[in-house]
């Protein structure tokens, strides 16, 4: 092989290739293009995409770590921090699915480890294709699977996610994993290497071929020859993992630790020069020192293994024996692999000979790329939809039984089942409702998680859909009264290099950071995942939002259920009021909606887009009156419209619903399609439920707002007059069938329909 | 009285055992797996988890450590022990309980809520429970499939030794079995995790019924 191919097969461009040996002055040895090559791969060196990164926020009163290190970390209050980040594993997931989602999940714990908060939530953003490829199913079920046996391995609990089916994904599974971690504010942990001489400790498991160049192989589109880099993908032992995370977590309560990283895309070679690039010091490491799994292994191998469940510790040379000690007590590997120098490089040690050595800070300066923006022509004809072009139904019942069947609709029980989601005890509000809930022990507070994208919308109007998405997490933490105070996010997408995939990516960024703005919630950590592509196409734009809230008094939080009979039910809206001025009812808001895809098996259409401020004042509203106790049952209109919602209220309270008692919605409506009613959707509503008696103290509190009141709970059978009138069972037996087709379950209601 | 916890490397329940020792005013005690020693426990809960990875088979090696001695030890003399979903493999594994936890009939792990009855009040572990009582207490399991020969089923129905007994059942188990008790009735074994339910912010405190049993029996 001649030197270009060399750096080609490695993922280097010709410019890169020339940087290198601008930076260098020198040629680099294979050993130290290795080093590069990982590094300034888009998922180490996010070359595409940092420019456009800078435009979200990062800044707010709670925020005590921004972007940059691990996690990010923000405020709680009583002396309590919550370091959190999302990470995607789509690519190994794509190739092996039970270990792509299991190490994806061991992954993302130890970058909440890394800044010395003990993990307590996990949730995972997915999105497959459609369940009616046998290849789909596999991936879905295997990935379930996968963050199962590891998640519940581990002992820290999956509290919450969502998942999503399209062909845009068929390949390209997404599998995005975050991890919430608690943390005292006082023992806040960092990466940065100090302290010439200090040693470097390597915690864990041995090291082994396993995902060697993970970093550039997530860093390319799929193509059939991928699955031939099925060695690519790790192999996860959450054992292992948990072992880790006792014995990191002692050593930092023992005040051992001066730094500390995990270890995860480019292995060794990442940690090792982000802590020295982020201490302006160097690090020697003694390659020959690595335990290793295998024998004959090069030492760019051991330099970029991906193997799993392993930390670098920065330790003083004093406390060497105490370290060593607790390893061995908690049954996992601790071997002195270097230390801290003043020189400023990264330099590789073979039986103390220098087999290569690169400026940190060289590795961490990826090359940047910035493209031209330019409009997609696909958005155009997209955009065009005409509503009176499609028949309406005529059996609403029908049609709503189908919604909910869906698998981008259907409960997803099936699903967070396998999921141990209360080990920790914590969990306040389990999987199911618009966001879990978590006490933290000793006192009243508790915090909010939930994962979000729109990966549809973000395709059909992408500006609209970043917007839309960091929307859709402020209203889902609005609905268990929490206050949003900070996200995360991971940003998949297609090729950036190409002039669709990088407008979709510069527009979801630019409504994304609008949305934090103007809900002043900054983003504090995020992870990007760019050339989702196969033969078939790109994915959907999809980023995703983990977004994290506050609960001042955790008692006082809301959920989807009816609770009680006779609870009146009212919508709070952004715009006029549906039920008083029915007419406003207009057709566009089936553009790009879930019903248009469900039933009518089309995706177009302008979403309608939400006003920004509205949303937060609705959210604001929703959130003081769940905190004033006036309501205990609060739940967001999203995909599926105002009709699923409310279905979705009943099936989680198992009680029924009358919409305005004898009203003949038909007549109401006055010539507006019955389906715009019923299915459309638009941003920055909900559905609240409470007692009649406090019906003075609501409207009071409602002064200013668009609402209206649309029925109430009661009975067993769901009901909108004479549109819907079906019994509690019927809802049950279509929503909440496995989503994994065991025998005797209608796989994906869907594919009957349309 | 003093309530140890064992500590096997995986488990991942024990500090939700240890927290709960303490919401039931009982002074909780951490049970290192590699020290043979009870540290002068009255009772003893060996938690869930997934010990020793659960390699070989759930609770197989866990049988083996240092701390089992004193605890069979302490079996033995009629001391109550509780062991709750990994530490029901364990109990089944160290033979201080009878049958064994197979993988369940559906083959995937169940992480749910579930109702079960109290079937006896004649343990150290739901003494304070009435027979017939009715509990949803949570479940989290791959392997819960209650099994034992037919010999060994009917013993234990005739010795009243079924604990907990499933009104609808999550995982196969043999007779519907939640839980069962030895033969001298001081060592419990249970799939449902009763520390889950002992907080009513997390709310359900039903658990409690089952833990805080052992207080009114404490041998001091």
């Amino acid at each position: 092989m001649n030197v270009q191919e060399t750096y080609s097969a490695l993922g280097l461009s010709d410019s890169e290739y020339d940087r290198v040996l601008e930076l260098l002055g020198r040629a680099p040895n294979f050993l130290e293009l290795s080093l590069f090559s990982v590094m300034w791969s888009e998922h180490c060196g996010y070359k595409n995409s940092r420019p456009l990164l800078k435009r979200f926020p990062n800044d707010g009163p709670r925020v005590l770590q921004g972007p940059g290190e691990n996690a990010g970390i923000v405020e709680v209050g009583d002396g309590w921090a919550l370091a959190f980040k999302v990470e995607s594993h789509n690519h190994p997931s794509a190739v092996e699915p039970y270990e792509g989602a299991a190490t994806g999940v061991g992954g993302i714990i130890r970058d909440i480890l890394a800044m010395g908060a003990r993990p307590v939530a996990l949730l995972d953003s997915l999105r497959f294709g459609p369940l009616g490829e046998e290849r789909n199913r596999y991936l879905f079920r295997e990935v379930v699977r996968g963050i199962g046996g590891y998640g519940n391995a581990v002992g820290v609990p999956t509290v919450g996610g969502e998942v999503e089916f399209s062909g845009a994904y068929s390949g390209n599974p997404l599998v995005n994993a975050m991890c919430v971690g608690l943390i005292r504010t006082e023992d806040l942990m960092r990466s940065r290497a100090t302290g010439e001489g200090n040693l470097v400790v390597l915690l864990g498991s041995k090291t082994g071929r396993d995902g060697i160049h993970g970093a550039t192989f997530a860093s390319d589109e799929l193509t059939e020859e991928s699955e031939s880099k099925r060695s690519n993908v790790q192999v996860g032992d959450p054992f292992a993992e948990k072992m880790l995370i006792e014995c990191c977590l002692k050593l930092l309560e023992e005040d051992l630790l001066v730094s500390l990283q995990d270890l995860g895309a480019a292995g060794i070679t990442s940690s090792a020069s982000e802590m020295a690039a982020s201490g302006g010091v160097g690090i020697d490491i003694q390659v020959d020192r690595i335990p290793r799994r295998e024998r004959g292994m090069e030492p760019f191998e051991a330099m970029i293994s991906e193997s799993q469940e392993r930390m670098l510790a920065v330790i003083a040379p004093d406390d060497e024996a105490k370290v060593l000690a607790l390893a061995e007590r908690y049954g996992i590997g601790g071997t002195v692999v270097g230390r801290v120098a003043e020189h400023g490089d990264l330099r590789v040690i073979e039986n103390g000979e220098i087999v290569g050595s690169v400026p940190a800070e060289h590795l961490a300066d990826a090359p940047v790329y910035e493209h031209e923006v330019v409009r997609p022509a696909y958005l155009d004809e997209i955009a065009a939809f005409d509503l009176e072009s499609l028949p309406e139904p005529d059996d609403y019942n029908e049609v709503l039984l189908k919604m909910l069947a869906h698998p981008n609709l259907r409960s997803r029980r099936s699903i967070y089942r396998q999921y141990d989601h209360e080990v920790g005890t914590n969990t306040v509000i389990r999987p199911g409702a618009d966001a879990a809930v978590m006490r933290i022990k000793g006192t009243n507070r508790g915090f909010a998680m939930t994962t979000d994208g729109r990966g549809r919308h973000c395709y059909l109007d992408p500006r609209g859909g970043g917007e839309a998405t960091v929307a859709e997490a402020y209203r889902n933490l609005s609905c268990v009264g929490a206050e949003p105070v900070a996200l995360t996010n991971c940003l998949n997408f297609g090729n950036p290099e190409k002039q669709d995939g990088y407008y979709q990516l510069a527009e979801c960024i630019q409504g994304m950071a609008e949305a934090c703005e103007a809900f002043g919630v900054p983003v504090v950590s995020g992870n990007v995942s760019l050339y989702n592509e196969t033969v078939r196409g790109p994915i959907y734009p999809t980023p995703v939002v983990g977004m994290v809230g506050v609960l001042e008094d955790v008692t006082r939080h809301a959920t989807p259920a009816f609770e009680r009979e006779g609870d009146m039910v009212v919508i709070i809206s952004q715009t006029p009021p549906l039920a008083r001025e029915l007419p406003l009812v207009k057709g566009d808001r089936l553009s790009g909606s879930g019903y248009l895809e469900v039933i009518h098996g089309q995706v177009r259409g302008l979403p309608s887009t939400a006003n920004l401020a509205e949303e937060k004042r609705c959210g604001d509203l929703v959130r003081d009156m769940i905190r004033s106790r006036l309501i205990d049952t609060a739940h967001d209109i999203s995909e599926g419209g105002d009709a699923v919602a409310l279905a979705e209220m009943a099936l989680a309270g198992g009680i029924g619903f009358d919409f305005r008692g004898e009203v003949d919605v038909r007549e109401a409506l006055r010539g507006v399609r019955a389906d715009a009613f019923l299915f459309g959707e638009m941003g920055g509503r909900y559905l609240i439920a409470f007692p009649e008696d406090r019906w003075d103290d609501v409207q009071g509190a409602l002064e200013g707002f668009a609402y209206d009141w649309l029925g109430n709970t009661g009975g067993r059978r769901f009901k909108i007059g004479g549109l819907i009138d079906l019994g509690l069972e019927d809802l049950k037996s279509a929503h909440e069938q496995d989503l994994f087709g065991l025998p005797g379950d209608v796989i994906g209601g869907a594919e009957a329909v349309g | 009285m003093k309530i140890g916890v064992t500590i096997f490397p995986g488990s991942n329940c024990d500090r939700d055992a240890l927290h709960a020792v303490e919401l039931m005013g009982a002074e909780p005690v951490e049970l290192w797996h590699a020290d043979a020693d009870l540290k002068d426990s009255d009772a003893v809960i060996v938690p869930g988890g997934f010990s020793y990875g659960d390699y070989l088979r759930p609770g197989a090696i866990a049988r083996f450590a240092a701390v089992m001695g004193p605890l069979e030890e302490f079996a033995r003399d009629g001391g109550p022990i509780i062991g709750v979903c990994n530490g029901f493999q364990v109990l089944c594994e160290a033979h201080l309980l009878p049958g064994a936890l197979l993988q369940n009939t559906h083959m995937r792990f169940a992480c749910d809520r579930v109702r079960v009855r109290v079937e006896t009040t004649d343990t150290p572990w739901t003494s304070g429970c009435n027979v017939g009582e009715e509990l949803t207490l949570p479940i989290a399991h791959n392997e819960g499939n209650y099994f034992a020969d037919a010999e060994t089923l009917a013993r234990l129905e005739d010795e009243d030794r079924v604990v907990l007994r499933y009104l609808e059942n999550p995982n196969g188990s043999a007779n519907d079995i939640a839980g069962v008790c030895s033969e001298g009735r001081n060592v419990v074994g249970v799939m449902p995790h009763p520390e889950r339910v002992s907080d009513p912010v997390l709310g359900s405190d039903e658990g409690m019924r089952i833990l805080r049993s052992v207080l009114a029996g404490a041998r001091v």
